[in-house]
């Protein structure tokens, strides 16, 4: 089962994109238990959208991050343009 | 079996001898050829050996043979490479390089030469390092560092990528750009490590467990091609023991296609090349991460369709349901039950009525059987008097003369007391 829908569940906007997409895969398996009330269900199809919403958001906006380690220090890398 | 052969050939002299005294014997120009090419290629150790030279006069004409002069400072030895060996050369061979070639000596007949065939090149000092490299390999594989059961799955999507290599490579720029097109998603942990040179192995450790510190999912150790002094760094023993300690699993990405070193055995997975470890270390892609969404998001509006279809379905037949239990079947019923009672009520009613009637003409008929006008019908007749019109049934109530009135069965006449009799 699913987490409850009464434990607090943050705003899509504010996931990251493993936690959106681990509730995304969730969603989908109850849904297709096909145990789940149908205001349950109904909720759940709203939150699996917003998720996926999401998920393709952070995709679209993906920036390679690359950060420079020297013993514990990790610094912004600056890359040489070509 | 050599010597006794060409013992043979010097103690027969080409003529008869015109002179007494033993004089040198005169050869043809080619049979001496033949006899020192002979000579030479008899000789076991010319036939195989390593020569160590400079190059120089190097040519490659047309034909794909190449021709090169090997000399040192007091001598040269003409050398020659048929293409086929010369096509599965690993290094650019260039003039003043310093080499170490293996051949036969033979000698080329038409311009009494003998030359190196030479079939294989190595940079100078290769065949020491080539030692280590064998000895060390053997050393570490037998502590089982390379043992296939040692390797580590390389995880299909990593969220931190380390990298262990020169920050100022072509490498690293690859690299970054195929992480970039593949997986913008991640962030990469950059170690900065010189590549080559003796400061490189002692960098490389340290970069090696910086890296790890920071628990990256994966770990790229590359450097880009080079001589295989230049990647030598990679098969430092300590650099080894760091790829096989290493947390995180490690990809290895060191020089082209058909270098090998020690990492390479070390490490979870080789990769070609640094591009190619990039590559590996991104099994799944922007790409397939988009589709899966796409997927799942299908999935739920399909889920949710059939959801809906089904709960209306089930709605549909909750409501013929309910109207089979409605009570407007009830009203019916029951109406139906009062119009039968009005039925009986009035039915019996009518019965009563007809009851009652029939008992009325009883008592009609009992009630003209006593009536006064029936007697009369018998011949009886009603006096009255005329004057108060009481009934007359004494004597004594008239006197004679007086005015009576007889009724009889069908009417009146009037009549008048003759006489009276007591």
């Amino acid at each position: 089962m699913p987490k409850s829908s009464s434990k607090k569940e943050k705003p899509a906007e504010e996931l990251t994109y493993e936690e959106a997409l681990s509730e995304l895969e969730e969603i989908v398996a109850t849904l297709e238990e096909g145990q789940s009330q149908l205001e349950e269900a109904i909720r759940l199809f709203e939150r699996g959208q917003a998720l996926a919403a999401r998920c393709g958001a952070l995709l679209d906006a993906a920036e390679l991050k690359v950060k420079q380690i020297a013993g514990e220090e990790v610094t912004d890398f600056e890359e040489e343009s070509e | 079996m050599l010597t006794s052969s060409h013992k043979a050939i010097i103690l027969t002299p080409m003529q008869p001898s015109l002179f007494p005294s033993p004089v040198p014997q005169t050869f043809t120009v080619s049979k001496l050829t033949f006899h020192i090419r002979k000579l030479l290629e008899e000789n076991e150790t010319l036939q195989d050996v390593w020569v160590q030279g400079e190059v120089s006069n190097l040519s490659r004409p047309a034909s794909g043979h190449v021709y090169f002069t090997l000399k040192d400072a007091n001598a040269s030895l003409r050398c020659v490479m048929w293409k086929t060996s010369a096509a599965r050369l690993s290094l650019s061979l260039r003039d003043g390089m310093e080499v170490e070639v293996h051949g036969r000596i033979g000698v080329y007949e038409p311009q009494g030469q003998y030359q190196l065939y030479a079939d294989q090149i190595r940079p100078l000092g290769e065949g020491a390092l080539f030692q280590e490299f064998l000895r060390l390999k053997a050393k570490l594989e037998a502590e089982g560092l390379f043992d296939p059961a040692r390797k580590r799955p390389i995880p299909e999507f990593p969220r931190r990528i380390g990298i262990v290599t020169s920050a100022t490579g072509a490498a690293l720029r690859d690299m970054l750009n195929t992480l970039r097109r593949r997986l913008p998603l991640a962030e990469v942990l950059l170690a900065p490590s010189p590549v080559q040179g003796s400061e490189a192995p002692p960098a490389l450790v340290k970069a090696i467990q910086w890296v790890n510190a920071q628990a990256p999912d994966v770990i790229i150790i590359a450097r880009g091609g080079g001589s295989i002094e230049d990647l030598w760094a990679f098969n430092d023993e300590q650099v080894v023991r760091a790829v096989a300690a290493s947390r995180a699993p490690v990809i290895s990405g060191v020089g082209h296609e058909t270098d090998f070193t020690l990492c390479d055995f070390a490490a979870d997975l080789r990769a070609p090349t640094p591009t190619a470890a990039a590559e590996l270390a991104t099994q799944t892609t922007i790409q397939d991460l988009a589709e899966t969404i796409a997927n799942y998001q299908l999935r739920i509006i399909n889920h949710a369709v059939n959801l809906i279809v089904a709960k209306r379905s089930e709605l549909a037949s909750l409501v013929s349901q309910l109207r089979y239990l409605s009570p407007e079947r009830r009203i019916q019923s029951e109406l139906q039950r009062v119009d039968d009672l009005s039925r009986r009520m009035v039915s019996s009613l009518i019965h009563q009525i007809a009851l009652q009637s029939s008992q009325v003409k009883g008592l009609a008929r009992r009630l003209e059987a006593l009536s006064p006008l029936a007697v009369l019908a018998r011949g009886y007749a009603v006096v009255t008097r005329k004057d108060d019109g009481r009934v007359v049934s004494r004597v004594s109530q008239v006197k004679a003369g007086a005015s009576i009135q007889v009724r009889v069965t069908d009417g009146v006449f009037d009549a008048e007391v003759d006489e009276r009799s007591e």
